[in-house]
């Protein structure tokens, strides 16, 4: 099959029907149409859907009225964004300084020994994500991880699987 | 609202304050939430309830008290008591015993240990009494989530002292006279630069708050933000009303929830009080602020990738001059100060010049906040005065190595920042005698490494994260740090030669010097400060393929395997 460059044509147009996309232009609205806004609606758009697809930037870019390269741009040069969805759990370690030397390096070495999962990586079930972030500002209780937006302090790298099945659920 | 009205407040909140038998403040920083404080605010809710003490006892969450490893921690006020590691069963005993029936429990007390008598009184504890709170007064004493209880301890005094009895010149020359110097890390003098905002005309003006707290091991900035968000809203307004500027915004992590939630409620209850809005104290000064969630990019905390960040742009930062103090965002003359030094601001103006001055040494005035971790006792948050000596921080505050291990060295600056060895642990903090040692004060991340730690492959942990974190911009950065690391890489995997070292201090300084932006510019200061303190360590890993801490696997080792 022939490659195109051309995403836009495989783009799959959202329209304001949709109730999702509703939810993005009263965001959008709400800050009186500003491109300045553009980050803020960025993240509102990745809470409602979970990611940053394709037709969801082309929309925001439409109604912003700005280019989609630039809207592209952006959510392609900040971390917190993402373009390709997350899983229904998602593991975030935490490779801060205080974190490293505490061995958060450990906690990745055994999440992808046992989950076979590297940083951006999601479970081929789509069940569970693997993250690393730079410093959650937890570095008292380091390391740190946070499992769904939750901060588990001192978290132990033998104890892993335990952790993520008391807190969601998933097993290997 | 007016003065009177703003007197009414404090006299009504601090008799309401001094009306309570007790008050059970439940630290409600980030490091006791993750720890479970929330149960803890529940259980103790439940327990005071129960035994009918909720009429005079108030139990109220508060900002981050400092001793995050111990947490979730709660304080008895009045009897000035912390206790430790509190859960909802504990909660509920310390009611009975201590509130109720005002008998002390010692084996809860903060920092105690089996066997260990502590004194009981916080104040007398090694960790507080050393501390000097300036920036940190508020935290861990008042509700960040209660405007009133800010007003209570004079809060939003300095704003109406200013707006009603300084002109914008005076405002400007308390805050040179005291000497503070931007705690954002490089050290400007913060009444220079707001003098140059104020000197350059211009039709409207902004003041920006740096709260994009990007160093990996600080949290100084956070815990203020959580713990006394108020006090940032009045240092920003005051810095408004000085330099002319009726818009402001504050740039906070996205990685930081909390402390955007607490300073949404904090903007919300100012602009209903009218502490922010159009007429602020009855005195037809203007001025607002909004707040921009960042969205994880170190970049991000150097001021003109900040500001790029504000307008909603890719947060790439751009050759200076010209400085944002004459065009900054929408190319208007704009102040950008780090969280920390708005916070000092109310208590300047309030106390005087002369008295902040009085603290710290002559070059660097006043206190710094640092955020203690690695391996050390009591990981958390202090404030000292400048120059503080190292070790004093580290032992005795900081409550020394734990394990019984051997201290190797203490990193400040994160990223940009160096590596202090132990035979300059004397050296009394501040901006110039880290600045001689290759570190920098940065934001005040200090982070202590024990015996355990290669630095080797400390500086490798650093080249990545600037080279993932280089916007791409110029290529000293972005192929300089790529290469570094590249180079760093060989050495820690036993592959280094001695050319790779000959290498990378050949591209260090090419790199420091020639780079767009501060993070390029001080990239390679954690491999430079690392190879002049432990060079040794570099040897060791190129010529017998030996990490002498033990932390790198070894793959070039071969004739000399198996020797250690």
């Amino acid at each position: 099959m022939p490659v195109t460059l051309n995403r836009a044509s495989q783009i799959k147009e959202l329209t304001g029907d949709d109730p999702r996309a509703a939810k993005v232009l009263q965001a959008i609205k709400l800050n009186q149409r500003r491109p300045d806004a553009l980050i803020q609606i960025l993240h509102t758009a990745q809470g409602i859907f979970g990611y940053l697809p394709l037709n969801v930037l082309q929309f925001v870019a439409r109604e912003l009225k700005i280019a989609p390269a630039q809207v592209y741009g952006v959510a392609t040069f900040y971390h917190f964004f993402s373009l390709k969805p997350k899983g229904d759990h998602q593991f975030v370690v935490c490779t801060g300084t205080a974190c490293y030397v505490k061995g958060a390096g450990k906690i990745l070495d055994a999440m992808e020994r046992d989950w076979g999962l590297k940083p951006g990586q999601t479970t081929p079930d789509g069940k569970l994500g693997l993250e690393q972030a730079r410093c959650i500002g937890a570095c008292g209780l380091a390391p740190a991880v946070v499992i769904d937006d939750e901060v588990q302090p001192k978290a132990d790298a033998t104890k892993l699987d335990q952790l993520i099945q008391t807190k969601t659920g998933v097993t290997r | 609202m007016n003065i009177a009205e703003l007197n009414k407040i404090k006299e009504t909140a601090q008799a309401k304050i001094a009306g309570q038998q007790g008050r059970v403040c439940i630290c409600a920083g980030a490091g006791c939430y993750s720890s479970g404080a929330q149960g803890v605010f529940d259980a103790t809710a439940k327990a005071l309830k129960e035994s009918g003490l909720d009429k005079n006892v108030q139990v109220v969450p508060v900002g981050c008290m400092g001793a995050c490893n111990q947490g979730p921690l709660v304080r008895v006020e009045g009897d000035d008591i912390v206790y430790q590691k509190v859960d909802g069963a504990k909660a509920g005993k310390l009611i009975e015993k201590h509130v109720k029936n005002k008998s002390v429990v010692t084996d809860s007390l903060l920092f105690s240990q089996p066997g260990l008598a502590v004194p009981a009184k916080s104040a007398e504890l090694p960790f507080y009494k050393q501390q000097t709170k300036i920036v940190l007064e508020n935290c861990g004493v008042i509700n960040p989530e209660d405007v009133e209880e800010y007003i209570a301890k004079d809060g939003y005094q300095a704003l109406h002292k200013a707006l009603t009895a300084m002109q914008p010149e005076e405002v400007i020359g308390e805050v040179k006279h005291s000497g503070l110097r931007g705690r954002g890390g490089a050290g400007f003098p913060t009444g220079n630069k707001w003098e140059t905002v104020y000197r350059h005309v211009a039709d409207q003006k902004y003041v920006v708050c740096n709260g994009d707290e990007g160093d990996p091991g600080a949290f100084m900035d956070r815990s203020v933000l959580e713990g006394d968000p108020h006090r940032i809203l009045e240092g920003m307004a005051i810095a408004a009303y000085a330099v002319g500027a009726s818009k402001g915004f504050i740039y906070v992590r996205g990685e930081y929830p909390l402390a955007i939630k607490r300073l949404e409620i904090a903007i919300k209850q100012a602009r209903k009080l009218g502490l922010l809005g159009d007429n602020i104290l009855e005195s037809g000064f203007k001025f607002d602020v909004d707040i921009r969630i960042g969205a994880g990019a170190f970049v991000c905390g150097e001021e003109t990738a900040l500001l790029a960040s504000v307008e909603g742009r890719r947060g790439t930062p751009r050759p200076r001059p010209p400085f944002p103090a004459e065009k900054g965002l929408w190319g208007k003359p704009t102040l950008l100060n780090n969280v920390e030094t708005y916070a000092n601001i109310a208590p300047i103006l309030n106390k005087g010049a002369e008295w902040y001055s009085a603290i710290g040494t002559p070059k660097s005035t006043g206190t710094k906040v640092f955020a203690l971790a690695g391996a050390i006792n009591n990981t958390g948050l202090i404030e000292v005065p400048m120059g503080t000596s190292l070790r004093d921080i580290i032992f005795s505050i900081g409550g020394g190595i734990p394990g019984g291990r051997k201290f190797k060295a203490a990193q400040t600056g994160g990223p940009s920042g160096g590596c202090i060895p132990e035979s300059c642990l004397d050296t009394k903090v501040d901006y110039e005698s880290l600045m001689q040692l290759g570190s920098i004060m940065g934001s005040g991340g200090l982070i202590v490494m024990d015996e355990t730690s290669c630095m080797v492959k400390l500086a490798r942990y650093f080249m990545e994260f600037c080279m993932d974190e280089s916007c791409g911009k110029c290529v000293p950065c972005r192929v300089g740090t790529r290469e570094m690391h590249t180079l760093l890489n060989k050495i820690c995997e036993g592959h280094g030669t001695e050319q790779d070292l000959a290498l990378l201090e050949e591209l260090a300084p090419f790199c420091k010097e020639s780079s767009l932006c501060a993070l390029g510019g001080s990239a390679p200061n954690p491999l430079l400060s690392t190879l002049r303190y432990f060079r040794d360590e570099y040897v060791a890993h190129i010529v017998e393929k030996r990490c002498p801490a033990g932390e790198c696997k070894m793959h070039g080792a071969t004739h000399l395997a198996g020797v250690h």
